[in-house]
């Protein structure tokens, strides 16, 4: 079957573009990790993929603001290509930091506030799906990391009673399987009514704050040396592959 | 011209809520009633309104933020303002992003001199004195790297907000290269070397730290030459000497050890050990490179390196911290042709953050040195930043607490790399620079920063140790040199050969490449600075960060420079290697270095260390039995070096790379683990398992022992994981005190020995190592009284292993009610220096340390470890855990917690011989696991277990409870496991 093609974006800091790269193949896509400065300078076309994912990282090292600065890259010299990308029938992700970089590009609405606790958390959560998205096909809820100084998402009462409205509100903090085996509250951030992830474009971009390529596989979820012993004496197989990497396989799924 | 930009959050901001927090727990609750933060960005460039507008835009989020141009605005009245700016050329990560993106905006660049700086302006309201605010601004910046404004409201109007002036560096400093004047007395020589070189106004320039030997060898080589040396010459080789890179102290002969500790000892284990495992030998690259290098699979090398950075550490907790981390980053990049890091490990010896006392560096108490609890805030935070922001898995770490840390803290830092073996069809760990070969130093521009690091880290610290060492890390220019570099440069073979710049700078570098190509001849001018005016000896020997130096054959520098455009990384021929056997230096044209590189790098006189042996005999605490036992076990959880350290694992990004299985917090109850699993190739099963040991405590009695239980601890956590003890390897860091003391020396030579034996008993070859070996601080406390405090002799002792596959590694967490508790090992009375007799030693004020120092006998739990690992492979174990800080007790209260499952267990079968209850449950004696099993499985456990000491001693309960029943079987311990779990994160809760 075709694969589709996936551009994960890369450069001044971000710095999950591997195992986002690797997540997509796995999943059955075709990935090539972009600078942005090979978009820039028009050695590689945007237009040729079908997939623009922006992975998690430190771009410029949230100096100035999470997101920022490398969104300001962008508009100053790719905001024609983006338009264009996302007026296709073509699909977005925004993980982490590529989901700071989306609202600051104004593609996705709200905005990522520090903490509560001020300071970088690196913890599983679990998430509530609604929605419609093509990402989001048959998940209904995830346990996945998030790992992030600036995630509590914000946006003032007006868009929110429109996310609302447009139930573009996809993803929301809730105490889950993992929540409740590490004894963790469900909001990690204090982010507003829980939003973890949002939609935009009828469903095809996805800005999140957890990261599903962490969860891609069996051994990388928190409780599995657990659950290996419960599936084995249960006599079950032990699986191979994690949660996430539902997403990834959405995305695929959706150009074939 | 310059303009302020302000920008201030409009919705309400976190971090001012936790400052405010901060602030009260100063002493001032209930003082302060608001606390407002607004960014500020001063440009100092010539901008027309309408572009200061534009870039106000860019700089603020619409959603959240407000900014104003040049006012600086606060919602309601306030009492006190302070202003948190940087001193002139340290380094400015916001402000160097803000000028990117102004200039990538504006399409246009800052002219030289211009630039952004950025400070940080705090409102504060509340009841408060003068005295109270300048606490408060004492707590936000260090005098040796930030500048602090205080201001009342009133002044605060009169002026009408802030000035407006930016910390810009100014230097009048003489570019002319001097001459040494060396045909001087021994006395003046002495001064040289202690003091640095006299500047023309009678200063002297900091340590060259070089003792009278040193300098009339130099005497003794420019008088064969004909000349005098010059400032620049002088301070090369002071760099190079520096006990920092030559570790002359274990290079040198100790005692009867004509080769040095180190060749006889460490690499004299290493090389038999590799010989007695042939075919099996797995080291590829060990000693000679950045890293050490082992074998992962068929396809890639693992490397792994572990550094200290105690002396900038104790000056700027923040600065010395992450530049430990991003600096053993480039130790990763700098192994053969370039490895990408992939795991770092922290550990950080420090003293009770609660201690109040105040210490100075200087008699008249004007230089005060940081608090305990500031040191420990400051180098977590550090560590946090560089490897957060480098998006390499921070997996594993320890604190260790001491009261003789309070003086120099002990920062570990360790980063473990992955390469393939061949690269374009070449041996990818070897690497060589060719004459004729550009030098290219790549990254970060040269400063002010970094002078003297490696001399002054060779000394104790004092009231004249250099503030020109401290800087602070600048990770995301690092970032985007290692991406260019390892992910692309690399496998496109641009260049012949790299290294790292640390310690010395481009004087130690480029001198150490030089050596493949046998001579260099640089060009200083060519070299990039932060601002004008820099020395020449400066540029030469500065430490500045995110460097590394590449030899490039002059056909590929044309594809390489383009490379480096093209990802934003700063790339600059400084010079040529050469065939001339000479390191040569020119500043506009003029010769100002020419030195025979065998002299600068062998130049350096001989030793002959002697050692005297010291005899050591401690209290013994009485031999009262325990009446609490409850007690003292929830006491033990409480105490700093066993209980929890989740706030540091969880602000860690330990699962960036999506690697990691074995996770820092285990189980339900997140109880941290001393064992991280990690898989380093996302399209392969095998594993990486790190673990650690370290007991400084243990010096007290013996370094020999110390060495040995640091070693076996180190194993057996790897093991426990689930490690094939034929499959580790160790790293050595020595952090020692005054190893100008015959004593200390013997203490090291002992401890060196151990490290010797038990390696070659254990067949785990060490690959890498490092020595610090002055960590004292001489000063005085608040009446004058002058003191010396020195760390205990430290030795970290790391493990690396590879495992076939990740999903057959184990966790410490019990799994199910009904499996089996089994110990492996042997309890004795080994309670010398332990937790517990620390316990009783601080309820009833007296120092028992005691001389029962647990023993290794590495025959005995090898077997142990290769049965437990056969065990683990063959999945007949739930759960594992390495006995170790206090003792029985604390290792099955980790299993019950992190499984949230009760325990019952009766101490009369342990094996060993332990006569009382106390001694029982807290006796840190090597070699033992505490494994859970399924009933299932006991035959075939116990079939392969035949032969070692272990035994059945209980089991895992659905009740909440640990019960355990003494050595006479009457009930000794009962304890509620909710109860037991806060006692275990209390300490820690509010960090």
């Amino acid at each position: 079957m075709r694969k589709p093609k996936v551009l994960i974006l890369s450069g001044y800091g971000l710095n999950c573009e591997e195992e986002t790269k690797f997540a997509f193949e796995l999943a059955g896509a075709e990935g090539r990790i972009v600078h942005i400065n090979d978009l820039i300078d028009g050695s590689v076309k945007l237009k040729n993929f079908q997939i623009l994912a922006i992975p998690g990282g430190f771009s410029y090292g949230d100096d100035t603001g999470s997101g920022k600065a490398y969104a300001n890259k962008i508009k100053n010299h790719l905001q024609k290509e983006i338009n264009d990308f996302v007026k296709e029938d073509k699909l977005v992700i925004g993980i982490c930091n590529g989901f700071q970089i989306l609202t600051n590009l104004g593609l996705l609405p709200g905005a990522l506030n520090f903490n509560d606790s001020a300071r970088y958390t690196d913890r599983w959560v679990d998430i509530k799906i609604e929605g419609e998205s093509p990402w989001l096909v048959g998940i209904k809820t995830l346990s996945v990391p998030i790992a992030h100084g600036e995630g509590k998402y914000f946006t003032d009462k007006k868009t929110l009673a429109k996310l609302k409205k447009e139930k573009r509100i996809t993803a929301k903090y809730f105490k889950g399987e993992i929540c409740r085996y590490q004894d963790y509250p469900a909001n990690p951030n204090g982010a507003l009514e829980d939003i973890a992830g949002v939609l935009g474009a009828g469903g095809k971009i996805l800005g999140m704050m957890p990261h599903p390529e962490r969860a891609m596989f069996f051994t990388q979820l928190p409780n599995w040396p657990y659950l290996k012993e419960k599936y084995k004496r249960e006599g079950k197989k032990i699986p191979i592959y994690g949660p996430g990497l539902k997403i990834f396989q959405n995305a695929v799924k959706y150009f074939q | 011209m310059i303009t302020r930009i302000n920008v201030k959050y409009a919705t309400p901001d976190a971090r001012a809520k936790v400052k405010q927090k901060n602030f009260a727990e100063l002493g001032l609750w209930g003082k302060i009633k608001a606390v407002e933060i607004v960014d500020s960005y001063a440009i100092d460039a010539k901008l027309n309104f309408a572009d200061i507008k534009r870039v106000a835009k860019i700089l603020t989020n619409p959603l959240m933020e407000k900014s104003t141009i040049n006012r600086l605005e606060v919602s309601g009245k306030f009492d006190w303002m302070i202003e948190i700016g940087f001193l002139p050329g340290v380094t400015d990560n916001v402000g160097a992003t803000a000028k990117e993106t102004i200039e990538d905006l504006l399409k246009k660049k800052f002219k030289n001199g211009e630039g952004v700086y950025v400070s940080q302006v705090f409102f504060i309201s509340g009841k408060l004195k003068l005295e109270d605010i300048q606490k408060i601004a004492d707590s936000l910046y260090n005098p040796l790297i930030q500048s602090a404004r205080i201001k009342s409201y009133a002044e605060f109007r009169k002026q009408k907000g802030t000035e407006k002036d930016v910390p810009k560096v100014r230097l009048s400093s003489s570019q002319n290269v001097g001459q040494v004047d060396l045909e001087v007395n021994d006395e003046e020589l002495i001064k040289i070397g202690k003091q640095g070189i006299a500047n023309a106004d009678g200063t002297r320039r900091g340590p060259l730290a070089m003792d009278l030997d040193y300098m009339l060898t130099i005497q003794k080589y420019f008088r064969k030459i004909g000349r005098q040396p010059t400032d620049l010459e002088l301070e090369s080789i002071a760099q190079t000497w520096s006990e920092h890179c030559k570790h002359t102290i274990f290079a040198n002969s100790m005692d009867e050890i004509k080769d040095g500790l180190y060749k006889t000892y460490i690499k004299g284990a290493t090389n038999l050990i590799r010989k007695k495992k042939g075919r099996k030998d797995f080291c590829v690259s060990v000693f000679t490179d950045n890293s050490g290098g082992i074998e992962f699979d068929e396809k890639y090398i693992i490397t792994h390196k572990a550094e200290t950075h105690n002396s900038p550490s104790a000056l700027d907790p923040f600065g010395g911290a992450i530049t430990g981390i991003v600096g053993v980053n480039r130790d990763a990049m700098g192994f053969g042709l370039g490895a990408k890091p992939v795991v770092n490990i922290y550990g950080f010896c420090l003293a009770d953050p609660k201690e109040k006392r105040v210490l100075y560096k200087d008699e008249d108490l004007k230089q005060k040195i940081l608090s305990p609890k500031r040191i420990m805030q400051g180098v977590i935070q550090g560590v946090n930043v560089g490897g957060n922001c480098s998006g390499i898995p921070t997996a594993q770490g320890f604190l260790f607490f001491d009261e003789r840390y309070r003086g120099k803290p002990l920062v570990f830092v360790g980063t473990v790399g992955l390469i393939p073996k061949k690269i374009r069809g070449k041996d990818s760990w070897k690497k060589k620079a060719m004459p004729g070969d550009l030098i290219v130093m790549v990254g970060g521009r040269v400063g002010q920063d970094g002078i003297h690091g490696a001399t002054f880290s060779s000394e104790a610290m004092d009231s004249g140790s250099p503030a020109t060492a401290v800087q602070i890390g600048d990770p995301i220019t690092q970032k985007k040199m290692s991406d260019a570099i390892i992910k692309e440069a690399r496998d496109a073979g641009l260049y012949n050969s790299i290294t790292d710049n640390g310690a010395g700078g481009l004087s130690c570098s480029v001198a150490e490449m030089a050596k493949e190509s046998h001579g260099c001849f640089v060009e200083l001018e060519k070299v990039p600075v932060k601002y004008p005016g820099l020395e020449p000896w400066k540029i030469w020997i500065s430490e500045s960060q995110e460097r590394m130096t590449l030899s490039v054959p002059k056909k590929k520098w044309p594809a390489f420079l383009k490379l480096m455009q093209r990802r934003g990384v700063e790339a600059t021929v400084i010079g040529e290697f050469t065939n001339s056997g000479k390191c040569v230096v020119k500043n506009n044209g003029r010769v100002v270095m020419d030195i025979d590189l065998d002299f600068l790098h062998n130049g350096l006189p001989e030793k002959k260390l002697q050692t005297k042996e010291v005899k050591i005999k401690n209290l013994e605490p009485p031999k009262q039995k325990e009446k609490n036992l409850n007690k003292a076990v929830i006491q033990m959880l409480k105490r700093l070096n066993i209980t929890s350290s989740e706030f540091i694992s969880k602000q860690y990004d330990h699962e960036v790379q999506a690697g990691s299985v074995l996770k820092p917090l285990m189980g339900r109850g997140r109880v941290n683990g001393d064992t991280a699993v990690m898989c380093p190739v996302l399209n392969s099963k095998k594993g990486i398992v790190l673990s650690y040991g370290i007991n400084p405590n243990y010096s007290d009695i013996s370094t020999y022992h110390m060495a040995a239980c640091a070693i076996d601890s180190a194993i057996r956590g790897a093991v426990a994981g689930g490690a094939d003890i034929e499959r580790l390897a160790l790293l050595d860091n020595f952090c020692w005190c005054s190893s100008n003391e015959p004593e200390r020396l013997w203490q090291l030579k002992q401890a060196v020995k151990a490290c010797h034996d038990y390696a070659i008993a254990f067949g785990t070859p060490f690959i890498s190592g490092k020595d610090s070996m002055f960590n004292d601080f001489k000063g005085f406390d608040e009446n004058k009284k002058p003191l010396k405090i020195s760390v205990p002799p430290t030795l970290l002792i790391s493990a690396i292993g590879v495992v076939p596959d990740v999903a057959r590694t184990v966790s410490l967490d019990a799994k199910f009610p009904g499996d089996l508790i089994y110990i492996l090992g042997e309890t004795f009375d080994e309670l010398g220096a332990s937790e517990y007799f620390a316990q009783i030693s601080e309820k009833e004020n007296k120092k028992y340390i005691g001389n029962n120092i647990p023993k290794v006998d590495a025959r005995k739990n090898k077997k142990i470890y290769a049965d437990l690992c056969r065990c683990i492979q063959r999945e007949l174990v739930a759960s594992s855990v390495s006995v170790g800080r206090g003792g029985i007790a604390v290792a099955l209260l980790k299993t019950a917690m992190a499984g949230k499952l009760g325990v019952d267990v009766a101490l009369a079968k342990i094996p060993g011989n332990v006569l009382q209850n106390d001694l029982a449950l807290f006796s840190e004696s090597q070699g033992r696991i505490i494994v859970t099993v399924s009933p299932k499985n006991q035959k075939e456990f116990e079939k392969k277990m035949k032969g070692n000491k272990a035994e059945l001693i209980g089991k895992v309960t659905n009740k909440n409870f640990v019960e355990i029943k003494g050595l006479d079987g009457k009930n000794i311990v009962n304890l509620n496991l909710n109860f037991a779990l806060l006692a275990y994160r209390s300490t820690f809760k509010d960090f």
